[in-house]
């Protein structure tokens, strides 16, 4: 990037803050705060994206790059890192709040600094990048809202933090090289960098003080430290140092997080750095127009209930006018998603809208027949141009058909195949393109059934079309997994959601009797919808490849494995309905 | 209570039924306006108690209960001890039930009263909407409808509204349940939250409808699949948002050939009646 020379910002303590400008003086300021071991030029590549019409300024922080280091290691502590980027901040930008962007150790520095309330009123904006406010994770540590298992997934991905504590060791290893080829390892995870890092021996050295003089005092003593400036977070999907939940679980401090995954690893912002930069551009833009969306209030038991998983996040989800659909869109809409329900029950769709938007504002409601190839491209084209692209995609629009093949008619086949599969299929061809193309990190998810994998005499045009889907989001899983959109087959067995009043009945005798007998089936089992889209919600987090959702669903896809010859024998038995 | 004879209730009869009803959702009204963020269930519910016996109330069918916060809704409600008042605090935007059912000179009333505190558009909104249920209950008892259907009925607007019944999670799944004059020589006393003297009488009707293969509580078993007997029902459709629930609790005349609400002059439906003529549900 073509950049002035540095200039010195004097920090409250005496020490010299090495800072670059560059791009349009006229457009908004972006303070750009880099991690360890890197120094500002790690910013080169993300910079360039912005240069033409916004103004870009790049600190190397105290003890990396240019800038000067303090004798101490208290010099270190966060509570002075965050007050150099105030002073940079105040330097560069007097008149105006900057929009800050940090990554990793830059990351956790801005966090500090927008979490205090003296310093909020500098920052437009944030944008963190693989990086978690310390105070945060302690107490996500300490609770563990989203689970043992992710606690101790992020135990593993932290195992370095100890060995940076050792004395000697860590400075043995950058010096002998072991830990710049262990380094450069872990810089490939996820896609390597096309622009190489350009690191000094003092950055791998001093940036050790970071962890020693915070790492200890804020995880096993953490404080709530709040903030009121927009925040975006952004979580590659494959960070080699950080699990999702670690950083989306902001959403309970943070009044207007935005929680984004995208393709690639801990230094995306050298592999590509543009899928990066489109979101930070997307909420600079969002904040300088002053048109900024309307929040919701969170209401103190929501806040901790849920952490942001999904805050700030578009969902699209087909099949909205009732059922799971319906139920997860209000799950996602409590858990901060901006949704587009979409139904061929327009009426359907526009209540399931109207009470999501009293959720988490910003939902909409369309009319689609998903059986519509040219219907489902314009609803992907509208949702582009109103939301941008979509985080999240539920194809789970669904129709019910039952009875034995014999009695089954053309025209049922036709209509089941056309609405179960056929909707699936349009809906990952009019959304997969877009969200690979915008760098990754969304989620796909179909609906398919328990059906898909239990095979019986009275439902065989249904379970064909569900086991259509199931292996079409198995294949499409294996095909966008490269392009970091993952893809999940939701099989969610006997859930109460009224499909069979509207299933089509061939040849099981007088049909509002046989419907009766298998309403009253589902409500005896209970699952409510309300419970299965809970449960996905939750799972979607972890992204499975299958999600059976009720007891039986999770039964019989063990049984598929373990003894698909019992399963068969079941196929023959007529149930009595 | 049907063996209590109230199909043969007079006008002085439900002129007292009407008054206690009054009293109660006044009582409840009352101590709504008085609720401040950090009043727990009980100290709510005692304020209610206390108020009703302050006008000759004298016993109980059951006594106040308040429910707050997703406890509205009867979120995770596995056993009956969590109908009780808790140490749950009222919080700003918080949402909240009183429900009470005293007993004054042998009439019973049974209320529900909806709030919140502060702001709540989501608490508004299924206000709104519970409207239509009061409006699809009267209409199917008059229709002759089995309180069976009737109960299904309710259940489907639920689902079509986008909401979730919360009276599934009464004990026996009721949405309703016989009143009438409770005549009794049992020493006046509660137990488990209930008055022995209208548990003597709530067993008595269970014993007597049984007979007739029928039902006092009104719930979506087989023994609920005929039409409505005459008498006094004490109907609480609930329904659920969320973290949200919201009810009315009023009693519904039913005689041979018609029913009707003993009173329209209730905060809800006055609620209702204020509202907007251009509002879609008053066109």
């Amino acid at each position: 990037m073509s950049t002035r020379p540095h200039t010195y910002v004097t920090a409250s303590d005496g020490q010299r803050l090495a800072v670059r400008t560059a791009g349009n003086p006229d457009g908004p300021t972006l303070l750009l705060v880099h991690g360890y071991p890197d120094n500002s030029s790690v910013w080169d590549a993300f910079a360039a994206e912005f240069t033409a019409d916004h103004r870009v300024v790049t600190l190397d922080v105290r003890g990396a790059g240019h800038s000067t280091a303090p004798d101490d290691r208290s010099g270190y502590r966060l509570d002075q890192l965050a007050d150099d980027i105030v002073t940079v901040a105040d330097t560069v930008s007097p008149g105006s709040p900057v929009h800050l962007v940090g990554h990793d150790w830059g990351a956790i520095q801005s966090w500090h600094a927008v979490t205090e309330p003296r310093h909020a009123h500098r920052f437009a904006s944030y944008t963190a990048v693989s990086g978690p406010d310390l105070d945060h994770a302690g107490h996500w540590l300490r609770t563990r809202p989203d689970g043992v298992r992710a606690a101790l997934r992020q135990a593993v991905r932290s195992g370095y933090i100890g060995f940076f504590h050792l004395p000697v060791v860590p400075e043995a290893a950058w010096l002998t090289g072991v830990g710049g080829l262990a380094l450069s390892a872990l810089e490939r995870i996820g896609g390597g960098p096309h622009t190489p890092a350009r690191r000094g021996t003092r950055d791998y050295l001093n940036g050790l003080a970071l962890y020693r003089a915070n790492m200890a005092r804020r995880l096993l003593r953490p404080v709530e430290r709040r903030t009121d400036v927009p925040v975006q977070v952004l979580a590659p999907t494959d960070d080699a140092f950080m699990v999702d939940q670690i950083q989306s679980n902001a959403g309970r401090w943070v009044r207007d997080l935005r929680f984004h995954r995208f393709h690639g690893g801990h230094w995306t912002l050298r592999s590509r750095p543009a899928a990066v930069a489109a979101r930070v551009r997307a909420l600079v833009a969002e904040v300088e127009s002053g048109r900024r969306r309307p929040e919701r209030a969170l209401t103190a038991q929501q806040a901790r209930r849920h952490g942001g998983a999904f805050a700030g996040q578009v969902a699209v989800v087909t099949g909205a006018g009732s059922g799971i659909g319906r139920s997860l869109c209000f799950e996602l809409a409590e858990r901060g998603a901006r949704v587009v329900a979409v139904d061929v029950n327009g009426p359907a769709a526009e209540r399931t809208a109207e009470l999501a938007d009293l959720l988490t504002p910003g939902a909409a409601a369309r009319r689609v027949d998903v059986t519509d190839a040219a219907a489902t491209d314009r609803l992907a084209a509208w949702v582009r141009e109103e939301y941008g692209v979509p985080d999240l995609v539920v194809n789970n629009a669904g129709i019910g058909v039952a009875g034995p093949f014999l009695e089954t008619t053309a025209q049922d086949w036709e209509r089941v195949v056309d609405v179960n599969l056929w909707g699936v299929v349009h809906g990952c061809r009019a959304f997969a393109p877009m969200m690979v193309a915008a760098g990754g990190g969304g989620r796909i998810v179909n609906t398919a059934s328990a059906a898909a994998y239990l095979p019986s005499r009275v439902y065989g045009a249904y379970a064909t079309t569900k086991a259509a889907v199931l292996m079409l989001s198995r294949s499409l899983r294996g095909e966008l997994a490269g392009h970091g959109v993952g893809v999940t087959a939701v099989c969610p067995g006997l859930v109460d959601t009224g499909i069979i009043s509207g299933a089509r009945l061939s040849g099981l005798g007088e049909a509002s009797a046989a419907k009766d007998r298998l309403n009253r089936l589902y409500r005896m089992r209970g699952y409510t919808p309300e419970k299965a889209a809970a449960r996905i919600a939750d799972a979607l987090q972890h992204g499975p490849e299958v999600l059976p959702v009720t007891g039986e669903a999770h039964l019989g896809l063990l049984l598929s494995r373990l003894s698909p010859r019992a399963l068969r024998a079941a196929a023959r038995v007529a149930p009595p309905v | 209570m049907s063996h209590t004879n109230v199909t043969e209730a007079t006008d002085a009869d439900l002129d007292g039924f009407r008054d206690l009803q009054q009293l109660a959702y006044r009582a409840a009204g009352d101590v709504a306006a008085t609720l401040e963020p950090g009043v727990t269930e009980r100290e709510a519910a005692r304020r209610v108690r206390a108020h009703l016996e302050g006008h000759g109330v004298q016993d109980w069918f059951h006594t106040p209960f308040a429910w707050f916060g997703d406890r509205t809704a009867f979120r995770g409600f596995r056993t009956p001890l969590q109908f009780f008042p808790s140490g749950r605090r009222l919080e700003e935007g918080m949402p909240f039930i009183l429900d009470c059912a005293p007993v004054r000179d042998g009439y019973v009333a049974d209320i529900g009263y909806s709030g919140y505190l502060g702001e709540n558009a989501l608490h508004d909104r299924l206000m709104d909407d519970l409207r239509a249920h009061r409006r699809l209950i009267v209409e199917r008892v008059r229709a002759g409808d089995t309180l069976q259907d009737i109960y299904r009925a309710v259940d489907g607007l639920i689902r079509d509204q986008g909401y979730d019944n919360r009276h599934r999670v009464y004990p026996g799944r009721v949405i309703a349940h016989q009143v009438g004059r409770v005549r009794s020589r049992l020493p006046r006393a509660v137990v488990a939250g209930f008055g022995v003297r209208s548990l003597q009488t709530l067993i008595g009707d269970l014993l007597v409808e049984r007979v007739h293969h029928r039902s006092p509580l009104w719930a979506d078993g087989d023994i609920s699949a005929h039409p409505a007997t005459p008498g006094l029902w004490a109907v609480e459709p609930h329904i659920g948002f969320r973290d949200i629930g919201v009810k009315f609790e009023e009693i519904l005349v039913v005689t041979g050939d018609d029913a009707h609400w003993l009173d329209d002059d209730l905060p809800h439906v006055r609620r209702w009646d204020a509202q907007a003529p251009t509002s879609p549900e008053n066109r």
